[in-house]
Protein backbone atom coordinates (compact mmCIF):
# COMPACT_ATOMS: atom_id res chain seq x y z
CA UNK A 1 0.00 0.00 0.00
CA UNK A 2 1.84 3.25 -1.02
CA UNK A 3 0.93 6.93 -0.10
CA UNK A 4 -2.58 7.13 -1.70
CA UNK A 5 -3.61 4.25 0.24
CA UNK A 6 -2.91 6.03 3.39
CA UNK A 7 -4.36 9.39 1.45
CA UNK A 8 -7.24 6.85 0.90
CA UNK A 9 -7.58 5.69 4.95
CA UNK A 10 -6.72 9.26 5.75
CA UNK A 11 -9.98 10.42 4.07
CA UNK A 12 -12.14 7.68 4.24
CA UNK A 13 -11.43 7.93 8.23
CA UNK A 14 -11.63 11.73 8.63
CA UNK A 15 -14.70 12.57 6.51
CA UNK A 16 -16.37 9.54 4.89
CA UNK A 17 -16.27 7.54 8.05
CA UNK A 18 -15.81 9.68 10.76
CA UNK A 19 -16.53 8.76 14.07
CA UNK A 20 -18.91 11.08 15.38
CA UNK A 21 -21.43 11.72 12.49
CA UNK A 22 -21.20 8.27 10.72
CA UNK A 23 -20.60 6.36 13.19
CA UNK A 24 -22.04 7.99 16.27
CA UNK A 25 -19.01 7.41 18.08
CA UNK A 26 -17.92 9.65 21.37
CA UNK A 27 -21.24 11.43 21.50
CA UNK A 28 -20.90 12.49 25.37
CA UNK A 29 -17.99 14.39 24.71
CA UNK A 30 -19.12 15.70 21.33
CA UNK A 31 -22.14 17.31 23.36
CA UNK A 32 -20.57 18.01 26.76
CA UNK A 33 -17.31 19.86 25.66
CA UNK A 34 -18.18 21.47 22.89
CA UNK A 35 -19.73 24.62 24.05
CA UNK A 36 -16.62 26.84 23.85
CA UNK A 37 -14.17 26.18 20.96
CA UNK A 38 -11.27 26.81 23.58
CA UNK A 39 -12.23 24.07 25.39
CA UNK A 40 -12.92 21.81 22.55
CA UNK A 41 -9.31 21.95 20.69
CA UNK A 42 -8.33 20.75 24.15
CA UNK A 43 -10.33 18.22 23.85
CA UNK A 44 -9.78 17.05 20.03
CA UNK A 45 -6.11 17.56 21.39
CA UNK A 46 -6.24 14.85 23.97
CA UNK A 47 -8.35 12.79 22.13
CA UNK A 48 -5.81 12.68 18.88
CA UNK A 49 -3.01 11.64 22.16
CA UNK A 50 -4.84 8.84 23.30
CA UNK A 51 -6.24 7.10 20.86
CA UNK A 52 -3.01 7.56 19.23
CA UNK A 53 -1.26 5.81 22.24
CA UNK A 54 -4.20 3.55 22.67
CA UNK A 55 -3.62 2.04 19.13
CA UNK A 56 -0.57 1.59 19.39
CA UNK A 57 -0.67 0.05 22.77
CA UNK A 58 -4.23 -2.35 21.64
CA UNK A 59 -2.28 -3.36 17.90
CA UNK A 60 0.92 -4.63 19.84
CA UNK A 61 -1.43 -6.26 22.81
CA UNK A 62 -3.23 -8.18 20.50
CA UNK A 63 -0.85 -9.60 18.61
CA UNK A 64 1.75 -10.71 20.75
CA UNK A 65 -1.00 -11.41 23.60
CA UNK A 66 -4.41 -12.30 22.38
CA UNK A 67 -3.66 -14.20 18.74
CA UNK A 68 -0.72 -16.57 19.98
CA UNK A 69 -2.88 -17.43 22.95
CA UNK A 70 -5.85 -17.62 20.85
CA UNK A 71 -8.24 -15.37 23.14
CA UNK A 72 -9.22 -12.97 20.03
CA UNK A 73 -12.83 -12.96 22.46
CA UNK A 74 -11.18 -11.54 25.33
CA UNK A 75 -10.48 -8.17 22.91
CA UNK A 76 -12.89 -5.39 23.73
CA UNK A 77 -13.02 -6.48 28.00
CA UNK A 78 -8.73 -6.23 28.05
CA UNK A 79 -8.61 -2.99 25.30
CA UNK A 80 -11.33 -1.32 28.28
CA UNK A 81 -8.85 -2.35 31.06
CA UNK A 82 -5.29 -1.36 29.27
CA UNK A 83 -6.96 2.04 27.97
CA UNK A 84 -7.82 3.11 31.15
CA UNK A 85 -4.56 1.80 32.90
CA UNK A 86 -3.07 3.44 30.40
CA UNK A 87 -5.09 7.06 30.55
CA UNK A 88 -4.20 7.11 33.98
CA UNK A 89 -0.89 6.31 33.58
CA UNK A 90 -0.12 9.58 30.78
CA UNK A 91 -1.90 11.89 33.18
CA UNK A 92 0.51 11.24 35.65
CA UNK A 93 3.60 11.35 33.53
CA UNK A 94 2.03 14.50 32.02
CA UNK A 95 1.09 16.27 35.29
CA UNK A 96 4.94 15.72 36.89
CA UNK A 97 7.11 16.49 33.45
CA UNK A 98 4.67 19.11 31.56
CA UNK A 99 2.61 21.21 33.82
CA UNK A 100 1.39 23.67 31.19
CA UNK A 101 0.00 20.15 29.08
CA UNK A 102 -1.64 19.20 31.95
CA UNK A 103 -3.39 22.29 32.42
CA UNK A 104 -4.59 21.79 28.87
CA UNK A 105 -5.16 18.33 28.50
CA UNK A 106 -5.75 17.40 32.55
CA UNK A 107 -9.74 18.01 33.09
CA UNK A 108 -10.53 16.03 29.82
CA UNK A 109 -7.77 13.45 30.13
CA UNK A 110 -9.89 11.69 32.80
CA UNK A 111 -13.30 11.98 30.45
CA UNK A 112 -11.94 10.11 27.61
CA UNK A 113 -10.70 7.15 29.50
CA UNK A 114 -13.00 4.57 28.44
CA UNK A 115 -14.34 6.65 25.49
CA UNK A 116 -16.12 4.56 22.65
CA UNK A 117 -14.19 6.83 20.23
CA UNK A 118 -11.18 5.18 21.65
CA UNK A 119 -12.39 1.95 22.30
CA UNK A 120 -14.08 2.49 18.68
CA UNK A 121 -10.50 2.81 17.36
CA UNK A 122 -8.76 -0.12 18.52
CA UNK A 123 -11.80 -2.24 17.57
CA UNK A 124 -12.04 -0.92 14.50
CA UNK A 125 -8.55 -1.19 13.09
CA UNK A 126 -8.81 -5.16 14.23
CA UNK A 127 -12.07 -5.55 12.53
CA UNK A 128 -10.55 -4.48 9.24
CA UNK A 129 -7.25 -6.68 9.80
CA UNK A 130 -4.95 -3.50 9.40
CA UNK A 131 -1.09 -4.09 10.21
CA UNK A 132 0.79 -1.63 12.17
CA UNK A 133 1.29 1.49 10.27
CA UNK A 134 -2.53 1.44 8.96
CA UNK A 135 -3.28 0.97 12.54
CA UNK A 136 -1.64 4.38 13.56
CA UNK A 137 -2.57 6.15 10.45
CA UNK A 138 -6.45 5.36 10.96
CA UNK A 139 -5.93 5.78 14.86
CA UNK A 140 -4.62 9.60 14.06
CA UNK A 141 -6.83 10.50 10.96
CA UNK A 142 -10.24 8.92 13.33
CA UNK A 143 -9.53 11.13 16.09
CA UNK A 144 -8.26 14.14 13.58
CA UNK A 145 -11.91 13.60 12.09
CA UNK A 146 -13.69 13.70 15.79
CA UNK A 147 -11.49 16.94 16.48
CA UNK A 148 -12.38 18.36 13.56
CA UNK A 149 -16.36 17.61 13.97
CA UNK A 150 -16.05 18.84 17.73
CA UNK A 151 -14.16 22.04 16.79
CA UNK A 152 -16.50 22.72 13.77
CA UNK A 153 -19.43 21.90 16.39
CA UNK A 154 -18.30 24.09 18.97
CA UNK A 155 -18.11 27.06 16.61
CA UNK A 156 -21.38 26.94 15.34
CA UNK A 157 -22.71 26.51 18.90
CA UNK A 158 -20.66 29.78 20.19
CA UNK A 159 -22.73 31.74 17.38
CA UNK A 160 -25.82 29.77 18.51
CA UNK A 161 -25.52 30.87 22.34
CA UNK A 162 -25.69 34.74 20.72
CA UNK A 163 -28.67 34.29 18.52
CA UNK A 164 -31.39 36.00 20.43
CA UNK A 165 -34.23 34.16 17.89
CA UNK A 166 -33.78 31.09 18.74
CA UNK A 167 -36.80 30.16 20.74
CA UNK A 168 -36.83 29.77 24.61
CA UNK A 169 -37.86 26.08 24.75
CA UNK A 170 -34.78 25.58 21.95
CA UNK A 171 -32.35 27.33 23.46
CA UNK A 172 -29.09 24.94 24.51
CA UNK A 173 -29.34 21.27 24.21
CA UNK A 174 -32.40 21.15 21.57
CA UNK A 175 -30.82 23.42 19.16
CA UNK A 176 -27.54 21.90 19.67
CA UNK A 177 -28.96 18.50 19.16
CA UNK A 178 -30.70 19.41 15.70
CA UNK A 179 -27.52 21.21 14.81
CA UNK A 180 -25.31 18.16 15.25
CA UNK A 181 -28.14 15.96 13.04
CA UNK A 182 -27.87 18.66 10.25
CA UNK A 183 -24.35 18.34 10.55
CA UNK A 184 -24.41 14.90 10.43
CA UNK A 185 -26.47 15.03 7.44
CA UNK A 186 -23.68 17.62 5.85
CA UNK A 187 -21.05 14.64 6.37
CA UNK A 188 -23.50 12.41 4.92
CA UNK A 189 -22.28 13.83 1.77
CA UNK A 190 -18.76 12.15 1.64
CA UNK A 191 -20.30 8.68 1.64
CA UNK A 192 -18.68 6.32 -1.01
CA UNK A 193 -16.34 8.35 -1.76
CA UNK A 194 -13.66 5.78 -0.91
CA UNK A 195 -14.52 2.65 0.35
CA UNK A 196 -12.30 0.38 2.44
CA UNK B 1 -16.75 -27.75 28.80
CA UNK B 2 -13.15 -26.44 27.91
CA UNK B 3 -11.73 -25.57 31.33
CA UNK B 4 -8.03 -24.45 30.03
CA UNK B 5 -9.57 -22.12 28.05
CA UNK B 6 -11.21 -20.43 30.83
CA UNK B 7 -8.22 -20.86 33.30
CA UNK B 8 -5.98 -19.60 30.19
CA UNK B 9 -8.45 -16.78 29.30
CA UNK B 10 -8.90 -15.32 33.00
CA UNK B 11 -5.22 -15.78 33.56
CA UNK B 12 -4.29 -13.26 31.04
CA UNK B 13 -7.02 -11.09 31.86
CA UNK B 14 -5.62 -10.87 35.44
CA UNK B 15 -2.12 -10.93 34.40
CA UNK B 16 -2.41 -7.80 32.05
CA UNK B 17 -4.60 -6.35 34.50
CA UNK B 18 -2.02 -7.10 37.81
CA UNK B 19 0.89 -5.34 35.77
CA UNK B 20 -1.45 -2.28 34.92
CA UNK B 21 -1.61 -1.80 38.82
CA UNK B 22 2.05 -2.40 39.70
CA UNK B 23 2.66 -0.38 36.81
CA UNK B 24 0.64 2.57 37.89
CA UNK B 25 1.33 1.88 42.05
CA UNK B 26 4.86 2.70 40.75
CA UNK B 27 3.77 5.41 38.20
CA UNK B 28 2.06 7.31 41.10
CA UNK B 29 5.01 6.95 43.70
CA UNK B 30 7.65 8.24 40.97
CA UNK B 31 5.18 10.61 38.99
CA UNK B 32 3.96 12.18 42.59
CA UNK B 33 3.45 15.69 42.30
CA UNK B 34 3.07 17.15 45.80
CA UNK B 35 -0.09 19.53 46.40
CA UNK B 36 -0.58 22.03 48.62
CA UNK B 37 -1.89 19.87 51.85
CA UNK B 38 -3.70 22.39 53.07
CA UNK B 39 -6.52 21.48 50.21
CA UNK B 40 -6.44 18.42 51.44
CA UNK B 41 -6.98 18.93 54.96
CA UNK B 42 -9.61 21.95 54.13
CA UNK B 43 -11.54 19.54 52.02
CA UNK B 44 -12.06 16.82 54.94
CA UNK B 45 -13.39 19.27 57.26
CA UNK B 46 -16.07 20.87 54.80
CA UNK B 47 -19.47 19.15 55.43
CA UNK B 48 -19.09 17.08 51.97
CA UNK B 49 -22.95 17.87 50.72
CA UNK B 50 -21.32 19.39 47.72
CA UNK B 51 -24.45 22.19 47.87
CA UNK B 52 -23.05 24.64 45.46
CA UNK B 53 -23.88 27.04 48.04
CA UNK B 54 -20.75 28.84 48.11
CA UNK B 55 -20.14 29.39 44.01
CA UNK B 56 -17.52 26.58 43.43
CA UNK B 57 -17.92 22.95 41.97
CA UNK B 58 -18.24 21.17 45.32
CA UNK B 59 -16.65 20.93 48.38
CA UNK B 60 -12.95 20.01 46.84
CA UNK B 61 -13.06 23.03 44.24
CA UNK B 62 -14.40 24.92 47.28
CA UNK B 63 -11.45 23.85 49.67
CA UNK B 64 -9.02 24.53 46.43
CA UNK B 65 -10.70 28.24 45.95
CA UNK B 66 -9.86 28.57 49.99
CA UNK B 67 -6.34 27.94 49.68
CA UNK B 68 -5.58 29.86 46.24
CA UNK B 69 -6.98 32.93 47.74
CA UNK B 70 -9.93 32.59 45.28
CA UNK B 71 -12.34 32.26 48.36
CA UNK B 72 -13.43 33.56 51.53
CA UNK B 73 -12.70 30.94 54.40
CA UNK B 74 -16.49 32.33 55.72
CA UNK B 75 -17.88 31.15 52.56
CA UNK B 76 -19.71 27.59 53.48
CA UNK B 77 -23.34 28.35 54.52
CA UNK B 78 -23.44 24.42 55.54
CA UNK B 79 -20.36 24.64 57.92
CA UNK B 80 -21.13 28.26 59.42
CA UNK B 81 -19.05 29.79 61.95
CA UNK B 82 -17.35 26.60 63.35
CA UNK B 83 -16.24 25.73 60.33
CA UNK B 84 -14.77 28.63 59.13
CA UNK B 85 -12.43 28.86 62.67
CA UNK B 86 -11.31 25.71 61.90
CA UNK B 87 -10.28 27.01 58.12
CA UNK B 88 -8.38 29.88 59.66
CA UNK B 89 -6.89 27.39 61.90
CA UNK B 90 -5.60 25.72 59.13
CA UNK B 91 -4.70 28.35 56.85
CA UNK B 92 -3.45 30.51 59.81
CA UNK B 93 -5.54 33.55 59.23
CA UNK B 94 -7.99 35.07 61.58
CA UNK B 95 -11.93 35.09 60.11
CA UNK B 96 -14.65 37.58 61.20
CA UNK B 97 -17.90 36.00 62.78
CA UNK B 98 -20.74 36.03 60.51
CA UNK B 99 -24.41 36.17 61.53
CA UNK B 100 -25.86 32.57 61.25
CA UNK B 101 -28.88 32.92 58.46
CA UNK B 102 -31.79 30.76 57.70
CA UNK B 103 -34.40 30.19 55.45
CA UNK B 104 -37.61 32.01 55.76
CA UNK B 105 -41.17 31.23 54.63
CA UNK B 106 -42.48 34.93 53.93
CA UNK B 107 -46.27 33.61 53.76
CA UNK B 108 -48.73 32.45 55.60
CA UNK B 109 -52.04 32.67 53.42
CA UNK B 110 -53.31 28.97 52.96
CA UNK B 111 -56.00 28.47 50.62
CA UNK B 112 -58.36 29.64 54.18
CA UNK B 113 -56.54 32.96 54.26
CA UNK B 114 -55.84 33.53 50.48
CA UNK B 115 -58.43 32.26 48.09
CA UNK B 116 -57.00 30.18 44.93
CA UNK B 117 -57.89 31.85 41.48
CA UNK B 118 -58.51 28.66 39.80
CA UNK B 119 -58.21 24.92 40.39
CA UNK B 120 -55.01 23.72 39.37
CA UNK B 121 -54.02 20.09 38.15
CA UNK B 122 -50.91 20.13 36.49
CA UNK B 123 -47.68 19.30 37.15
CA UNK B 124 -46.55 19.43 41.01
CA UNK B 125 -44.25 21.55 41.02
CA UNK B 126 -44.72 25.90 41.46
CA UNK B 127 -42.30 27.20 39.08
CA UNK B 128 -44.66 24.76 36.35
CA UNK B 129 -48.02 26.39 37.93
CA UNK B 130 -45.83 30.23 37.45
CA UNK B 131 -45.33 28.99 34.04
CA UNK B 132 -48.91 28.07 33.09
CA UNK B 133 -50.12 30.93 34.54
CA UNK B 134 -49.17 34.83 34.94
CA UNK B 135 -48.42 34.97 38.83
CA UNK B 136 -49.35 31.43 40.08
CA UNK B 137 -52.35 29.91 42.29
CA UNK B 138 -52.82 32.27 44.92
CA UNK B 139 -54.59 35.43 44.18
CA UNK B 140 -52.27 36.79 45.31
CA UNK B 141 -48.62 37.32 43.14
CA UNK B 142 -46.65 37.26 46.48
CA UNK B 143 -48.33 34.42 47.98
CA UNK B 144 -46.87 30.46 48.51
CA UNK B 145 -48.16 28.10 45.98
CA UNK B 146 -47.81 25.53 48.16
CA UNK B 147 -46.43 22.86 45.62
CA UNK B 148 -43.26 22.17 47.25
CA UNK B 149 -40.28 23.26 44.99
CA UNK B 150 -38.23 24.39 47.93
CA UNK B 151 -38.99 21.01 49.71
CA UNK B 152 -37.79 19.15 46.70
CA UNK B 153 -34.37 20.90 46.18
CA UNK B 154 -33.03 21.15 50.05
CA UNK B 155 -29.95 19.24 50.34
CA UNK B 156 -30.20 18.59 53.85
CA UNK B 157 -33.73 17.71 54.29
CA UNK B 158 -34.66 21.08 56.40
CA UNK B 159 -38.10 22.24 54.79
CA UNK B 160 -41.03 20.35 54.64
CA UNK B 161 -44.43 21.01 53.41
CA UNK B 162 -46.73 22.02 56.72
CA UNK B 163 -50.17 20.78 57.41
CA UNK B 164 -51.91 23.56 55.41
CA UNK B 165 -49.46 23.61 52.69
CA UNK B 166 -47.05 26.31 53.21
CA UNK B 167 -43.74 24.78 53.77
CA UNK B 168 -41.79 25.18 57.08
CA UNK B 169 -38.44 25.77 57.82
CA UNK B 170 -36.08 22.96 60.50
CA UNK B 171 -34.23 26.37 61.91
CA UNK B 172 -31.83 23.35 63.15
CA UNK B 173 -31.12 21.80 60.18
CA UNK B 174 -31.20 24.56 57.66
CA UNK B 175 -27.59 25.62 56.24
CA UNK B 176 -28.82 29.14 54.57
CA UNK B 177 -27.40 27.64 51.25
CA UNK B 178 -30.02 29.64 49.53
CA UNK B 179 -31.22 26.34 46.92
CA UNK B 180 -34.99 27.14 48.02
CA UNK B 181 -33.92 30.97 47.79
CA UNK B 182 -33.75 29.84 44.07
CA UNK B 183 -36.10 27.84 43.32
CA UNK B 184 -39.13 29.48 44.81
CA UNK B 185 -40.94 31.16 41.28
CA UNK B 186 -42.38 33.56 44.09
CA UNK B 187 -39.62 34.69 46.02
CA UNK B 188 -41.66 33.56 48.96
CA UNK B 189 -38.12 32.25 50.33
CA UNK B 190 -35.52 34.72 51.82
CA UNK B 191 -32.49 34.37 54.07
CA UNK B 192 -32.85 35.88 57.22
CA UNK B 193 -30.91 36.10 60.69
CA UNK B 194 -31.67 33.00 62.41
CA UNK B 195 -31.57 34.94 66.10
CA UNK B 196 -34.97 35.97 64.83
CA UNK B 197 -37.66 34.85 67.17
CA UNK B 198 -40.19 37.22 65.91
CA UNK B 199 -40.57 37.32 62.23
CA UNK B 200 -43.03 38.65 59.65
CA UNK B 201 -44.73 35.80 57.78
CA UNK B 202 -45.64 37.91 54.41
CA UNK B 203 -44.27 39.86 51.67
CA UNK B 204 -46.70 41.19 49.14
CA UNK B 205 -45.94 44.03 47.63
CA UNK B 206 -49.52 45.06 47.10
CA UNK B 207 -51.17 47.97 47.93
CA UNK B 208 -53.19 47.51 51.29
CA UNK B 209 -56.49 48.05 49.87
CA UNK B 210 -55.75 45.21 47.17
CA UNK B 211 -54.26 43.06 49.92
CA UNK B 212 -57.40 43.49 52.04
CA UNK B 213 -59.47 42.39 48.73
CA UNK B 214 -57.73 38.71 48.43
CA UNK B 215 -55.82 37.94 51.91
CA UNK B 216 -56.87 38.05 55.38
CA UNK B 217 -53.53 37.54 56.87
CA UNK B 218 -51.33 40.19 54.54
CA UNK B 219 -49.34 42.84 55.69
CA UNK B 220 -51.91 45.93 55.38
CA UNK B 221 -49.16 48.79 55.60
CA UNK B 222 -51.20 49.56 59.24
CA UNK B 223 -47.71 50.34 60.81
CA UNK B 224 -49.03 49.05 63.86
CA UNK B 225 -46.41 46.77 64.91
CA UNK B 226 -43.71 50.19 64.53
CA UNK B 227 -45.84 51.52 66.77
CA UNK B 228 -45.90 48.73 69.13
CA UNK B 229 -42.46 48.04 69.69
CA UNK B 230 -40.26 49.69 72.40
CA UNK B 231 -36.70 48.30 71.48
CA UNK B 232 -37.23 50.79 67.64
CA UNK B 233 -36.45 47.09 66.47
CA UNK B 234 -39.01 47.74 63.51
CA UNK B 235 -38.55 50.25 60.75
CA UNK B 236 -40.13 50.76 57.51
CA UNK B 237 -39.36 50.02 54.58
CA UNK B 238 -41.49 50.87 51.12
CA UNK B 239 -44.25 48.90 51.67
CA UNK B 240 -43.24 46.45 54.63
CA UNK B 241 -42.21 46.33 58.46
CA UNK B 242 -38.22 45.27 58.97
CA UNK B 243 -37.00 43.60 62.00
CA UNK B 244 -33.69 44.50 63.27
CA UNK B 245 -33.07 40.81 65.40
CA UNK B 246 -29.53 43.20 67.12
CA UNK B 247 -32.53 45.28 68.62
CA UNK B 248 -35.51 42.93 68.94
CA UNK B 249 -36.33 41.22 72.43
CA UNK B 250 -39.06 38.61 71.17
CA UNK B 251 -41.39 40.19 73.42
CA UNK B 252 -44.07 39.40 71.47
CA UNK B 253 -46.17 43.02 71.19
CA UNK B 254 -46.06 43.56 67.82
CA UNK B 255 -47.47 40.31 67.37
CA UNK B 256 -50.74 41.30 69.53
CA UNK B 257 -51.03 44.57 67.42
CA UNK B 258 -50.90 42.90 63.95
CA UNK B 259 -54.25 42.80 62.95
CA UNK B 260 -54.07 40.48 59.67
CA UNK B 261 -51.82 38.16 62.09
CA UNK B 262 -48.75 37.97 60.06
CA UNK B 263 -46.46 38.84 62.41
CA UNK B 264 -45.74 35.29 64.20
CA UNK B 265 -43.37 33.76 66.29
CA UNK B 266 -41.42 30.23 66.65
CA UNK B 267 -41.28 30.16 70.17
CA UNK B 268 -43.45 30.57 73.24
CA UNK B 269 -43.13 34.30 74.20
CA UNK B 270 -41.61 34.72 77.49
CA UNK B 271 -44.28 36.32 79.52
CA UNK B 272 -41.32 38.45 82.12
CA UNK B 273 -40.12 39.62 78.97
CA UNK B 274 -43.57 40.81 77.26
CA UNK B 275 -44.35 42.59 81.16
CA UNK B 276 -41.23 43.89 80.76
CA UNK B 277 -41.32 45.50 77.14
CA UNK B 278 -44.77 46.71 77.77
CA UNK B 279 -43.34 48.40 80.95
CA UNK B 280 -41.06 49.41 78.87
CA UNK B 281 -43.75 50.90 75.98
CA UNK B 282 -45.50 52.69 78.30
CA UNK B 283 -42.23 54.25 79.57
CA UNK B 284 -41.49 55.23 76.18
CA UNK B 285 -44.98 56.22 75.98
CA UNK B 286 -45.21 58.61 78.67
CA UNK B 287 -41.57 59.85 77.41
CA UNK B 288 -43.34 60.90 74.50
CA UNK B 289 -46.22 62.51 75.93
CA UNK B 290 -44.30 64.36 78.25
CA UNK B 291 -41.91 65.87 75.45
CA UNK B 292 -45.18 66.66 73.46
CA UNK B 293 -46.38 68.04 76.48
CA UNK B 294 -42.90 70.00 77.23
CA UNK B 295 -42.90 71.47 73.93
CA UNK B 296 -46.34 72.41 73.94
CA UNK B 297 -45.59 74.40 77.10
CA UNK B 298 -42.65 76.02 75.11
CA UNK B 299 -44.65 77.31 72.40
CA UNK B 300 -47.29 78.50 74.62
CA UNK B 301 -44.58 80.34 76.35
CA UNK B 302 -42.76 81.61 73.52
CA UNK B 303 -46.81 82.98 72.19
CA UNK B 304 -47.38 84.76 75.08
CA UNK B 305 -44.06 86.23 75.16
CA UNK B 306 -44.69 87.44 71.33
CA UNK B 307 -47.87 88.58 72.45
CA UNK B 308 -46.98 90.58 75.36
CA UNK B 309 -43.43 92.44 73.71
CA UNK B 310 -46.50 93.27 70.83
CA UNK B 311 -48.23 94.99 73.91
CA UNK B 312 -45.96 96.63 75.41
CA UNK B 313 -44.81 98.34 71.73
CA UNK B 314 -46.64 101.32 71.65
CA UNK B 315 -48.16 101.89 68.13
Amino acid sequence: MGIAGYLALIVWAVFVNNFVLSQFLGICPFMGVSKKVESAVGMAAAVLFVITMASIITFLLYNALLVPWDLQYLKTILFILVIAALVQFVEMVIKKVSPTLFAALGIFLPLITTNCAVLGAALLAIQKDFNFMKTLVFGMASAVGFGLVLILFAAIRERLALNVATPKAMKGMPIALITASILSLAFLGFSGMVRM
Amino acid sequence: MDVQAIMIGSGALAGVGAISAVVLAIASRVFKVDEDPRIEAINEILPGANCGGCGFPGCSGFAKAIVEGMADPTGCAPGGNELAKKIAVILGVEVQEKVRMVARVRCSGTSEHCANRFVYEGVASCKGASLLSEGGIKSCPYGCDGLGDCVAVCPFDAIHMGPNQIPVVDLDKCTACGKCVDACPKGVIALEAHAGQVVLHCHTHLAAKDVRKICSIGCISCKACIRACPYDALSWDVDLPVFDYEKCQSCGLCIDACKPGCIQTFKEIDLAVKAKATEALEAKKAEEAAKREAARAAAQARAAAAAAAAAEKPN
